[in-house]
């Protein structure tokens, strides 16, 4: 059974125009979010990624297409329905964008003083998402007084305050450091889990999206290249977009290797099993592991390498045969040089 | 030095500067305030574009701004007696303050509105937030500090050309310096007119100062 889309962008583009030209941020993008998933947007940027997670509250308008929220239509929204269905969608920054006046928890009530809660709920909300973005001790700080990782927790529990179907994360952690970012990114991965909300990340980063996502989005030139589960797109990348944030290091590696390699994929199934070694003291032969890169990604081992196989033909062949039995995609490598 | 009746003199003119200063900087806030929000929101990629209205308003604060006040509090006489019943004194004297100061805040208003991120009326707008709460809750709020800063400017500016409608007959210090210190070359009176205009614009620009920097919580 097929849930309803939280998010479904139909044949959505964008076009800026300036004095001089027009720029196509975004181009017929389609795309449905489904409620629960942690949903990744990569690109380089400037491929308009910032520019369709814009969209989906409608900060900026498509110049076509639709954007439809829990079913319904945001264009097709006044301007007072459209700030109620925004309140159910928290969004963060790269740059936090807190209230440089006001303290930790006046920032986190400002979303609801603005929906016209009740002062002293406001107050008794802010505190218990405090303590669930884990700074109860630092209600009173202002945002000067706090690390970037506070501050993005501030910003993270000001984002739930009106209890959003929804967090839109504008490259939220691109500002941290990578302990910060890990901590940052368990928290927003906690929030999808106990909450129950969607969360929805751009980002540049791949570590970001093999971190936490569930599925996710390629953009490039404006487009959408590829989008699927994080582990389709991981293990087999179709596009040259995917395949060079999927292999950027590996590509490098493969214009080296002589003839007779292969390219071994982890998707996740043989995470336990020791197989290249198991594979080596099978045959007895020796293989040079040219490039691997393999890492954890939610429990499970993705990843690949370059293995330069045996002289011997049928011994390569029988070693290609054990590594695809353990549930590996194997493929000979592709010289393009 | 000065007998009794001078320094009862210097008093009440001390007394009508700061009354002048404060009633135009007041008045001339009421003004230049909205006009300066105006200016903010009303540009292209603010909250409420408004392109030709946003281009109309800064040609008339530019044209404010480039009259000579000399030639201003002249040129507003008619207007003067119509608001005030009379062209000499200290309240004459506000409604050419308030006409020259108002383009000038509203100017202030506008570079300190403009220092707010704006990063934080994005996310003010991803909240749900009316241009009235972005307003009210953002803007000024988070521009407060630099519109006090502003503010501590303004008024010691206006205390500035209120000393030259003692040209006009206007009162206060300004008029003594120039009734007295001036025409009748009494250098004494011009000087001691001179301390008490600068010890004013210390005192209030220290105070302005001060409270800006104590509401400032981007600092401590």
């Amino acid at each position: 059974m097929q849930a309803q889309p939280i998010i479904s962008i139909q044949n959505l583009s964008k076009t800026f125009h300036t004095k001089t030209s027009e720029v196509h941020a975004l181009r017929n993008i389609n795309l449905d979010i489904l409620p629960g998933q942690i949903f990744g947007i990569i690109g380089m940027s400037g491929a308009g990624k910032s520019t369709l997670v814009r969209c989906m509250n409608f900060l900026e308008k498509p110049t076509v297409g639709t954007v439809l929220f829990d079913g319904v239509d945001l264009g097709a929204m006044n301007a007072q329905a459209l700030n109620e269905a925004r309140r159910s969608m928290g969004m963060i920054f790269q740059q936090f964008n807190l209230l440089m006046q006001r303290t930790a928890l006046q920032n986190i009530c400002f979303p609801m003083e603005i929906a016209g809660v009740k002062k002293e709920d406001a107050i008794a909300r802010a505190k218990e998402l405090l303590e669930i973005v884990d700074l109860a001790d630092r209600a009173d700080a202002y945002p000067s007084q706090l690390s970037g990782g506070q501050k993005q927790r501030v910003a993270i529990a000001r984002a739930l305050a009106t209890n959003p179907k929804v967090l839109l994360c504008d490259e939220a952690t691109s500002a941290l450091d990578p302990k910060t970012t890990r901590s940052i990114l368990t928290l927003l991965r906690d929030i999808n889990r106990r909450l129950g909300i969607t969360v929805i990340i751009i980002t540049h980063e791949m570590s970001v999206i093999e971190e936490i996502c569930t599925h996710v989005a390629i953009i490039a030139d404006s487009q959408i290249a590829e989008s699927g589960t994080v582990q389709e797109i991981f293990t087999r990348p179709k596009t040259a977009a995917a395949q060079k944030l999927v292999f950027h290091r590996a590509g490098e590696v493969q214009r080296n290797v002589g003839s007779n390699a292969l390219r071994i994929v982890f998707d996740g199934t043989a995470s336990s099993e020791p197989v290249i070694a198991g594979m080596v003291l099978e045959f007895k032969a020796p293989v040079n592991i040219m490039f691997a890169d393999t890492r954890d990604i939610d429990g499970k081992a993705f990843g690949q390498m370059v293995l330069q196989m045996p002289e011997d033909p049928t011994v390569a062949e029988k070693m290609k045969y054990y590594l695809t039995t353990r549930g590996l995609t194997v493929e000979e490598v592709q010289f393009n040089v | 030095m000065f007998d009794a009746a001078t320094w009862i003199m210097l008093g009440e003119g001390l007394l009508d500067t700061i009354y002048m200063t404060l009633a135009s900087t007041a008045m001339a806030y009421l003004l230049g305030l909205p006009l300066g929000l105006l200016l903010v929101i009303t540009e292209k990629d603010s909250i409420l574009p408004l392109p030709v209205f946003n281009r109309v308003l800064g040609v008339i604060i530019n044209l404010l701004r480039s009259i000579p006040f000399l030639i201003l509090l002249v040129w507003v006489m008619p207007v003067t007696r119509a608001i005030v019943g009379t062209t000499i004194g200290s309240s004459a004297t506000v409604v050419p303050l308030v006409i020259a100061a108002a383009p000038f805040i509203a100017r202030m208003v506008e570079s300190s509105i403009k220092e707010v991120d704006p990063g934080v009326i994005e996310a003010a707008q991803s909240m749900g937030a009316t241009n009235a709460q972005i307003v009210w809750k953002v803007l000024l709020p988070e521009a407060k500090p630099s519109l006090i800063v502003g503010a501590a400017i303004s008024v010691t500016t206006i205390l500035g050309y209120s000393a030259m409608a003692g040209f006009v007959g206007g009162g206060g210090l300004g008029d003594i310096a120039i009734r007295f210190g001036y025409y009748r070359y009494e250098d004494e009176i011009m000087l001691i007119t001179v301390i008490i205009l600068v010890l004013l614009v210390q005192v209030m620009q220290e105070v302005g100062m001060r409270i800006a920097s104590s509401s400032d919580r981007r600092k401590n």
